[in-house]
């Protein structure tokens, strides 16, 4: 039985310090969530909260009706993965995924094929009987997994699991962990920096910054609509360009640098100054455009990536597909720059907040 | 449910209690007894009310304060010693192929570990005014030897058993020097001689420190070796405040304890010049690729060993003259070994030494039990559940090393000689009773254990506990479950060290032992005193061989990554 876990105004502060600031957010019944942020943004503090290992400072915590800021960790009914795993090294495989059902005096003999029912689930049914030393790092992942999941938890959370994998086991290790969670419907909330795994593994993101939330939304939401210049730079590459706005009902006009102007779909009025984001694959070269010069270019398979100096000095990054293009462009080439207005995004400069719609 | 500051539950855990227990324990048995030893120096039957008088008395009288002097000097001359013999071994061990590197470094280890009065007796044998060398040198050659009573015996006796704390602090350091330092050095240009002492030396710098300070700490507090060679009026602090306790009557001994204030003082002093100096110097170092061992052949090997073995053998040659002199006959009236192997030394413990043999065992046995559990409780608060009492727990962890074994024991006389009467009139006291002992034992020795015990859970990965709580395994359960199962390897290592220097204990007890508490190290030594040697040395070596099997076998469980210092 999953359940929703709701974070209102949740607080925790070192000293001064607020690691997490009066974070709210409402994490479905089964559903995927994923914290994602930088270093110190407060995603692992906010994480520890849930699980109980740091105190709620403000605020609450509730698992569906039920405030959970005062239950100790270990009546809370949460499995939980660890960066580094966190395998009893003294207990081998099995002993360490019954370690759970034990504790919770699940009757004896159901243990062993519960024990056995969660290894074949994460492919490591061979190796019950191996201690954790014997183990490679993607073997005690899975040990870790199977050991928070077996109890039947709650909820579900995992602490960057996959940061100590490389490169190849880790896009290997996140489909399992998303199949997994998916055939269990264990409400989850899983923590990464890294932005291309929150991308692949999540049905909904919060993207935090200095312990607040920039913004949350569903991968593509996220990716395509960035609430603020943050979240644009932090998911993808993003180039922001200073612009001034004038608009009138739903339309802005831009005035970029070169005197070039575009109209973008806007959400509210605003005149001004602006910051224009938009991605290198969202950029164009045009016969008429933001006048610049190549300075570099990059031949990456798919794709070509540009480095282009504008007439502002600034330089930006572009990218053209191999496939639709003909040949690679030379360095020093003069060209203008365009790009589709629908897909581009627009702040205030001031304040970072959103106009495009 | 009470509540903290913030509105936050306060949960007086597990954790809380056993904060407490271990704040009591020492409240009771070191910082309560020490009070009242510094509230007594203040006071003297030869003045009304609070006097400086013991203090002025001590620094009037030559008699006195030339102790101090003494003490200073036989302290200072083997800290300086061993920092030169200490550190080149560890360089020689650390860096070269030396033969049987394993054999010569468990020899200085089992060097360290033995009561350093069983060197200064051996030495004796071997060197007294009728030792064995001295008597074969003048009959064969006329060959006088300077005397090794007296100040320069002592310093030498202090060397070769104290050398090994800074050889053992300095190869730990120079083990983790990452090689990478050092290349870059020779990189830049250095060379090997310039690199050693512009690169190599400076960095292992606050570990010579470390053994310095252990060298002279343990100098300054020891007791029987210049008992032993005093030779007619050398007296140090140590002795001093022996002989004084004894002379004093009433058991109120106000100028001891003022004595006794005068060296933890010097104590405090050095540890704090050694703290202050060491800090503006402090590097962290975790080798990623250790140092290079440079791998001689032939000639050139058995000349880096050659000093190696003859500096370990020297410091071990105690050990070996008193397991030899246990097992030779000797005439009981004076101090001279005849020809001829025996048992009777053993034969005659069997006779009449069977309860202080027991009396060892069983207090070092009931000592370790408590250090064990204690030790394993205080090294998880240490490292996992510091909070604001953390300081005050690492400060009482320094405790042993400034206050000397004997002024603990002169504490626990001055404390708990007197607790209360009963209504018949009996006076109820600690003093005399084996509890005292054992008491001095498990403050004096826990460091050990609690120091490698919070050392190996340093390297554990916290995440492992939470895994269990987060299991639904209650914290407390969890510790006995998981955590302390986990930390036993570190905490038993530990222990064991505390238990041989249980065993080899002398200044504490000598101060608080009656006839029915005596140990093998106060029968020894008394022995030794009263020249009856052969039974002497059979104690002596019980003493060594249980020592040196303990010692073999954390040797063997740790793989030799146990921390002896």
């Amino acid at each position: 039985m999953s359940h929703a876990v709701i974070i209102d105004h949740a607080v925790k502060t070192y000293g001064d310090f607020k690691a997490v600031n009066g974070i709210s957010l409402q994490i479905n019944p089964g559903e995927f969530f994923t914290l994602l942020g930088p270093s110190g943004c407060g995603k692992t503090t906010l994480l520890r909260m849930i699980a109980g290992f740091n105190t709620v400072d403000g605020g609450e915590i509730r698992f569906d009706d039920k405030v959970i800021n005062n239950v100790p960790a270990h009546k809370r009914d949460i499995g939980m993965v660890f960066q580094n795993y966190a395998i009893f090294p003294h207990l081998n495989v099995a002993d360490n995924v019954a370690y759970g059902l034990k504790a919770r005096h699940v009757p004896k003999e159901e243990i062993p094929p519960r024990v056995e029912e969660a290894l074949k689930m994460v492919q490591i049914d061979q190796l019950k009987t191996r201690k954790p030393n014997e183990l490679s790092g993607g073997q005690q992942q899975r040990v870790a997994l199977a050991r928070a999941f077996v109890i039947e938890p709650s909820v579900l959370l995992m602490d960057e699991p996959l940061s100590n994998l490389d490169a190849k086991l880790r896009v290997q290790m996140r489909t399992t962990i998303k199949k997994l969670q998916r055939r269990l419907g264990i409400t989850t909330v899983y923590v990464t920096h890294d932005q291309e795994e929150a991308l692949a593994i999540s049905d909904r993101i919060a993207v935090m910054n200095q312990g607040n939330i920039m913004q949350i939304g569903t991968p593509e939401e996220i990716y395509r609509k960035p609430a603020n210049p943050f979240v644009a730079n932090f998911i993808g590459v993003s180039n922001f360009i200073d612009c001034t706005v004038s608009s009138s009902g739903n339309t802005a006009s831009i005035s970029l640098p070169g005197d070039y102007t575009v109209s973008i779909p806007v959400s509210r009025d605003y005149n001004g100054e602006a910051i224009l984001s938009a991605r290198p694959e969202q950029l164009f070269f045009d016969e008429k455009g933001i006048p610049g010069k190549i300075s570099m270019s990059i031949f990456l398979g798919d794709f070509i990536q540009y480095e282009v100096e504008l007439v502002t000095g600034q330089t930006i990054e572009l990218n053209e597909y191999t496939k639709d293009v003909g040949n690679i462009r030379n360095d020093g080439e003069n060209v203008f720059i365009s790009m589709n207005p629908n897909q581009v995004s627009l702040y205030e400069k001031e304040s970072k907040e959103v106009l495009s719609c | 449910m009470l509540k903290g500051k913030k509105g936050q539950p306060f949960y007086k855990d597990f954790w809380f209690w056993v904060k407490i227990l271990i704040f009591v324990v020492f409240l009771l048995f070191l910082v309560y007894p020490f009070y009242t030893l510094v509230v007594n120096s203040f006071y003297s039957t030869k003045a009304d009310g609070v006097t400086l008088y013991n203090f002025q008395r001590f620094f009037q009288k030559k008699y006195y304060y030339q102790a101090l002097g003494n003490s200073l000097k036989i302290s200072l001359i083997p800290t300086l010693l061993s920092v030169l013999i200490g550190v080149p071994m560890a360089y020689l061990q650390t860096r070269y192929n030396i033969a049987g590197k394993t054999f010569w470094h468990v020899l200085i280890i089992l060097s360290l570990m033995c009561p350093p009065f069983l060197g200064a007796y051996s030495w004796i044998i071997l060197f007294g005014n009728a030792g064995i060398v001295t008597k074969f040198l003048s009959n064969l050659f006329g060959f006088q030897m300077p005397s090794i009573y007296g100040q320069g015996g002592i310093c030498a006796v202090f060397t070769l058993k104290l050398f090994p704390y800074v050889y053992l602090y300095v190869s730990g350091a120079m083990g983790s020097i990452d090689r990478s330092v050092e290349e870059c050095a020779e990189n830049l240009g250095s060379g090997k001689l310039r690199r050693l002492l512009t690169v190599t030396v400076p960095v292992v710098t606050p570990s010579i420190a470390a053994g310095a300070l252990m060298v002279f700490m343990t100098a300054l507090a020891d007791y029987g070796t210049p008992g032993i060679l005093a030779g007619g009026d050398f007296r140090t602090l140590p002795t001093l405040i022996y002989n004084e306790y004894l002379s004093e009557t009433g058991g109120n001994a106000n100028l001891a304890s003022a004595i006794s204030m005068i060296i933890v003082i010097i104590a405090l002093v050095i540890l704090f010049i050694q703290k202050a100096w060491v800090a503006r110097k402090n590097y962290t170092m975790s080798a990623l690729r250790p140092p290079q061992i440079i791998e001689y052949s032939g000639v050139k090997r058995f000349l880096v060993t050659l000093p190696v073995a003859i500096v370990s053998l020297v410091a071990f040659i105690p050990q070996m003259v008193v397991v030899l002199c246990s097992f030779i006959k000797t005439n009981y009236s004076n101090f001279v070994f005849e020809e001829g192997f025996t048992f009777e030394h053993y034969t005659e413990l069997g006779r009449s030494l069977t309860s202080q043999i027991q009396n060892t065992f069983v207090y070092s046995t009931v000592a370790i039990l408590f250090i064990l559990i204690l030790g394993i409780l205080m090294s998880y608060v240490i490292v996992r559940r510091r909070g604001k009492t953390g300081g005050g727990l690492d400060m009482l962890m320094m405790a042993p090393y400034v206050i000397p074994g004997s002024v603990l024991g002169l504490c626990y006389i001055v404390a708990f000689n007197h607790l209360g009467t009963t209504a018949d009139g009996t006076v109820i006291k600690l003093t005399g009773t084996a509890a005292i002992i054992i008491i001095s034992m498990i403050i004096r020795k826990m460091p050990y254990t609690v120091r490698s015990g919070s050392a190996y859970l340093m390297q554990m990965d916290p995440s492992v506990e939470e895994a269990s709580v987060n299991l639904g395994v209650s914290p407390m359960k969890t510790f006995i479950k998981v955590t302390a199962r986990l930390m036993l390897p570190g905490v038993l290592s530990g222990a064991i060290i505390s238990w041989v220097t249980c065993i080899n204990e002398l200044s504490t007890s000598i101060m608080l032992y009656t006839g029915k508490t005596m140990t093998i190290t106060i029968a020894a030594y008394t022995n030794i005193v009263r020249n009856s040697v052969g039974t002497g040395a059979a104690l002596a070596s019980i003493l060594t061989l249980t020592s040196g099997i303990l010692l073999i076998i954390v040797f063997r469980a740790s793989k030799g990554k146990v921390s002896f210092v």
